[in-house]
């Protein structure tokens, strides 16, 4: 039976009617257009759908948006705007740690949890911290480079 | 979009009301706490059920207490990252900890639960699949089918235990506690678990496991080793917990020996923890040791890796892993 959900979603109050079998990643794509947070393999394996709740990475493949009314939800969208971006977007662009970008906005939301909580991470760390989300074109050197150059700038 | 099946979501306010829900429902209902290996099942529709008992909030199941002195006692809603970080248990368990941190990767331990890791469901490469990929194969003996897709002349499933955290608890002589309509029990780690790949635990439908207990250190050691493909992101095709404590000359006094992922629950192999006991760490004693666990170890060509690769890498890692005590 729908049931009506209050996400805070980048700073926002979404009110969303919608059945619980839904998870996060639908309701933020279909229902609220956020559709920065991508869908890779749906199953928990490759870390496309990357959300930070409460400033945790989670996945938003696997949590049923029911689960998380009342957290604090951050997409890439609440990350930063044109014009406006979060240090680790711009060292990602300054790097070149993209190429087709699909797994971009997990890389991103994975590498801020690591720097709100360690802005000094060692490469071993910022390896652990992303270990969760695939790349498959880029490789994942220069995805470490930002991370590393956006510690820097942030500082 | 790969999409849930549509259930009715509940999510009780209390563990009494938790239990009754599941009492009531029968085998309809299933509990859920990460999500991170049920839903992936619904998904796959291997998982089809009608309830799902949302129990992550539970107050009864949530914190840790204790110390390395006195024991620790784990709520079984902990998150994995919780169990990784916690102060007591990265300084009194630290086996714990690292074995922890093995499982899956951060996002999913930051929603996965130690519970929920202690009842991970058997894994299969004929099962864990999508609905589609197993009707054009055939459907298996662990779902919809009546054949074992890997030994196909069985009666019996052979889906793999793939718990990182049950062989290192039963390493560690941990407990669970389990709250059902009748009341509640304790038991050790080792007895939730049967041989079977359908009905892998001695659990009751109704009932919760609420809790992990762990005694007191008391002058024990443990490593645990994992063997995957990828070292960021895999489930175990071998696993090996082993506890010893030893004595001031460094005579074995005892020893737990456990190995994961090459049986349908975790296998204690009480005749190589025999044949440590009142030997010395050295390459004799050693060599004895890895033949009987590799001996012990049966696995079944149902997941990654070949069996004979699998079963030649117990010797391997348990030498590896007996040679941090030396």
């Amino acid at each position: 039976m729908p049931r009506l959900v209050r996400l805070h979603v980048n700073g926002q109050v979404h009110e969303v009617f919608t059945p619980p079998h839904r998870t996060l990643l639908e309701l933020l794509r279909e229902d609220l257009g956020l559709t920065g947070t991508k869908h890779g393999c749906e199953l928990g394996e490759c870390g496309a759908c990357t959300v930070l709740v409460d400033g945790r990475p989670i996945l938003a493949c696997l949590a049923l948006a029911v689960e998380v009314e009342g957290a604090e939800i951050l997409t890439v969208e609440g990350l930063g705007r044109p014009g406006n971006l979060h240090p680790l977007q711009e060292a990602f662009m300054e790097v070149g740690a993209l190429q087709c970008g699909y797994c971009t906005p997990g890389f991103l939301l994975s590498a801020k949890a690591l720097l709100d909580q360690n802005p000094a991470p060692s490469r071993q760390e910022i390896h652990e911290a992303l270990s969760g989300n695939l790349c498959r074109c880029t490789g994942y050197l220069r995805i470490v480079q930002a991370v590393e150059r956006a510690a820097v700038k942030a500082r | 979009m790969l999409r849930l099946p549509p259930f009715q979501y509940v999510r009780p306010g209390t563990l009494h009301e938790a239990v009754g829900i599941l009492a009531s429902e029968g085998g309809k209902a299933v509990l859920m706490a990460g999500g991170t290996d049920l839903l992936p099942r619904m998904k796959h529709r291997v998982a089809a059920l009608e309830v799902v008992v949302a129990i992550r909030a539970l107050r009864e199941l949530r914190g840790i207490w204790g110390d390395p002195r006195q024991g620790l006692v784990i709520g079984a809603a902990s998150t994995l990252a919780e169990v990784c970080s916690h102060p007591a248990i990265r300084q009194g368990y630290e086996v714990l900890s690292l074995a922890a941190a093995q499982v899956a990767t951060p996002q999913i331990r930051n929603m996965g639960t130690i519970g929920g890791n202690l009842c991970l469901d058997t894994r299969c490469s004929y099962y864990d699949m999508p609905y589609t990929w197993r009707k054009a194969m055939g459907f298996c003996l662990k779902k919809n089918g009546d054949t074992c897709l890997v030994a196909p002349g069985s009666t019996r499933c052979w889906a793999v235990s793939s718990s990182d955290l049950a062989p290192v608890l039963m390493a560690l002589d941990g407990r669970v506690r389990l709250v059902g309509p009748r009341g509640e029990r304790v038991v050790p780690v080792e007895e939730l678990y049967r041989d079977d790949g359908i009905r892998y635990l001695n659990k009751e439908p109704a009932e919760i496991l609420t809790e992990v207990l762990l005694p007191p250190l008391d002058g024990w050691k443990a490593a645990y080793w994992k063997v995957r493909r990828r070292g960021s992101f895999d489930f175990p095709v071998l696993s090996l917990a082993v506890a010893v404590r030893q004595d001031e000359g460094g005579h074995i006094a005892d020893a737990r020996l456990i190995l994961g992922a090459v049986r349908s629950s975790p296998l204690r192999v009480r005749e190589a923890e025999e044949a440590l006991r009142g030997e010395k760490l050295e390459p004799g004693i050693m060599e004895v040791v890895c033949e009987l666990a590799s001996r012990a170890a049966r696995p079944v060509e149902n997941t990654d890796f070949t069996v004979l690769w699998r079963k030649r890498m117990v010797k391997v890692f348990l030498r590896r892993a007996l040679g941090t005590f030396a």
